[in-house]
């Protein structure tokens, strides 16, 4: 089955992205095999060229990088990282990550907006992170955004879909790929969101601190796939915990 | 001595009063701070929440929780994984100048002390600049005694326009300045501020501190607020731990960091941990010496009740004890350091201000890191 996610134009036949940002540096070739990852974000400012344990030498060459912002604090220091990132051969794609909270890590939504249009008319494939928020997700849509990667829990947290519902009514309404971001802990959340008809899931510190990552990472792979599957399958019915009238509710009619 | 007349609750002439009440909120919590009241119950309760109280963190400082410490190690070890996952960032100080206008009883650089005082000049600034940058570290703390007439503002500005040349992150450890100082030097290219009040006790601190502007307890205290106003990314805080009572010290600087990232909440907060080392085979046993047990209770209760903080392990500390609290609590990690005034590519020009405990290169510390399964990180940064 012909089942791509098409991102700014980009095909991809995974629909795992890698977070490299808590990992050892050594252990990211054997997770992207393992995981089957064709994307992976990395965090400019740990970006070392020419340097020590630069992130982007551990990168298998084969992969789209998806450089990040992070460390911008408005639209302005995000744009002007994305910047940086396009001049050191880091490509075309963005993920727009804006933080004025160091305690919780939340995206700044206001200031997304912003970079994500400025980002999106100089030619960048946008992918902001986002609080999920519909009429947030519609004015990145208007700004050019390439895809919306909502939170589903707090960053670093593993706990889960916390914003189910949010998510939900984004992957109904915006017509673009929705990619849930930050707080996946368990392939199984993985796999619930796929079923929710996510297009794909970023995934860091679930892989980064299991006892094995490599296998962990092809748990992930794993699930993304069967939920993605189900997906596609359509999910049975569902009763809901509610018995099914016996004697057609509607027999009344006559013509 | 007539030179010990000034108020130390007053500012100097210069002085700039910013509008903060964080000082009276930290001073009013730690004169509320018995820690004897808290027993083992308390500080299980306290372990088994997702998210400290200020409460929960006066229980995991005090006494009672010295037994649970294998458990508070177990739960740190966990949250730095959670919000820093394998790395540890590397850097070193550099000391530019040792010049120092303050009397403190403690400490070396002190003006009273006959040592060997010298300030590098910039020729001599941009050999050791270029010294460190050869062993690929990105980050550098620049420091300076406190002396205003010897180590300017404009003296400091040039040391740091020069190290952009060759690091990504520049911190500075200097004596308090002005918001617009701090402005100041934020253009020129530093983005990190360590200010160490040293103890919190109003009382102690007038005590210690004889002579000199750093006798005036509120003007250090507001430095790192005084710092974020002036632009700066981050901010540091800590105590001189065993200076005075430990416990309530510890207790005060994590409130004053507690209370800047409410009022700041972009502001990069972290913490350091200097101690006084208690006198070996000293007979008498006094409570406010911290061992390394004490120390790590300190550095394992920053962890516990601000997750997201960074944590500094210095030199000063044995490299058993650096190896280990690296992934444990601490995120950041010194290395190839010299404590003397420049020596990282010449002679040094003057004395140390202590003696380190670890004087192993940043070669053999990156690889320490390595071995414990760790990420050396040279660069966590951008300046844009």
């Amino acid at each position: 089955m012909n089942d791509q996610l098409i991102i700014g134009g980009q095909e991809f036949q995974s629909r795992f992205i890698l977070g490299s940002g808590k990992f050892s540096l050594e252990l990211v070739k054997a997770v992207v095999e393992n995981g089957g990852a064709e994307m992976v974000t990395v965090a400019l400012r740990r970006a070392n060229l020419g340097g020590e344990e630069n992130i982007l030498d551990y990168i298998p060459k084969t992969i789209t990088l998806l450089p990040n912002t992070s460390g911008a604090r408005t639209a302005e220091e995000a744009v002007r990282i994305a910047r940086l990132a396009r001049e050191m051969e880091c490509g075309n794609f963005v993920k727009v990550e804006v933080i004025r909270d160091s305690k919780y890590l939340l995206p700044d939504n206001y200031e997304t907006i912003k970079a994500t249009e400025i980002l999106a008319k100089e030619g960048f494939i946008v992918l902001p992170y986002m609080y999920p928020d519909l009429n947030v997700a519609r004015s990145l849509v208007d700004a050019g955004a390439s895809a919306v990667m909502p939170l589903a829990a707090p960053i670093g947290s593993n706990k889960g879909l916390c914003t189910q519902d949010f998510i939900q009514i984004l992957v109904d309404e915006i017509d673009l790929p929705i990619i849930v971001d930050a707080g996946i802990g368990r392939p199984s959340q993985a796999c619930q969101a796929m079923e929710m008809g996510v297009d794909a899931i970023m995934c860091n510190t679930a892989i980064a601190t299991a006892n094995n990552v490599a296998l962990m990472s092809k748990a992930f792979k794993q699930a993304i796939e069967a939920g993605r599957a189900a997906y596609l399958a359509g999910l049975g019915r569902v009763l809901n915990n509610q018995a099914e009238a016996s004697s057609p509710l509607i027999g009344f009619l006559e013509d | 001595m007539a030179v010990n007349q000034l108020n130390h609750m007053e500012y100097m002439a210069g002085m700039e009063a910013i509008d903060s009440n964080i000082m009276d909120k930290v001073l009013n919590k730690i004169a509320d701070y018995d820690y004897q009241q808290f027993n083992g119950q308390d500080v299980k309760k306290a372990l088994e929440k997702q998210q400290l109280s200020i409460d929960d963190y006066a229980a995991i400082l005090s006494p009672a929780a010295l037994p649970y410490l294998e458990v508070m190690a177990q739960k740190a070890i966990l949250e730095t994984k959670k919000h820093f996952g394998n790395s540890v960032c590397m850097f070193t100080p550099l000391y530019i100048a040792n010049y120092c206008e303050n009397h403190c009883v403690y400490c070396g650089f002190n003006c009273k002390n006959k040592i060997r005082r010298g300030k590098l000049s910039y020729e001599e600034v941009e050999i050791e600049l270029r010294a460190i940058a050869a062993t690929g570290l990105k980050e550098i703390l620049i420091l300076t005694g406190e002396s205003r007439l010897q180590s300017g503002v404009e003296y400091i500005a040039e040391t740091v326009r020069l190290a952009t040349k060759y690091f990504s992150t520049i911190g500075i450890e200097i004596y308090p300045l002005n918001s617009e100082e701090y402005a100041y030097l934020h253009q020129c290219g530093a983005d990190f501020v360590s200010v160490y009040q040293e103890t919190y006790n109003t009382s102690k601190y007038e005590q210690v501190h004889v002579r000199g502007p750093k006798r005036i307890f509120p003007y250090r205290f507001h430095a790192q607020e005084r710092a974020l106003l002036g632009g700066m990314r981050g901010v540091s805080f800590g105590a001189l731990l065993g200076l005075d009572d430990y416990r309530k010290d510890a207790y005060a600087a994590g409130l004053h960091a507690y209370f800047i990232q409410q009022k700041y909440p972009h502001a990069e907060i972290s913490f350091s941990t200097p101690r006084l080392r208690p006198y070996i085979n000293n007979a008498e046993n006094n409570p406010n010496d911290v061992h390394e047990k004490q120390l790590l209770q300190v550095m394992l209760a920053y962890r516990l009740f601000m997750p997201y903080a960074g944590i500094t392990i210095s030199t000063r500390e044995r490299p058993v004890f650096r190896d280990h609290i690296i992934g444990m609590a601490a995120t950041k990690i010194s290395a190839g350091v010299r404590v003397g005034v420049g020596g990282h590519g010449e002679e040094e020009k003057g004395d140390e201000q202590f003696e380190i405990s670890d004087a192993r290169s940043v070669n053999e510390v990156h690889q320490m890191i390595l071995n414990r399964g760790l990420q050396p990180v040279y660069t966590d940064y951008i300046r844009v």
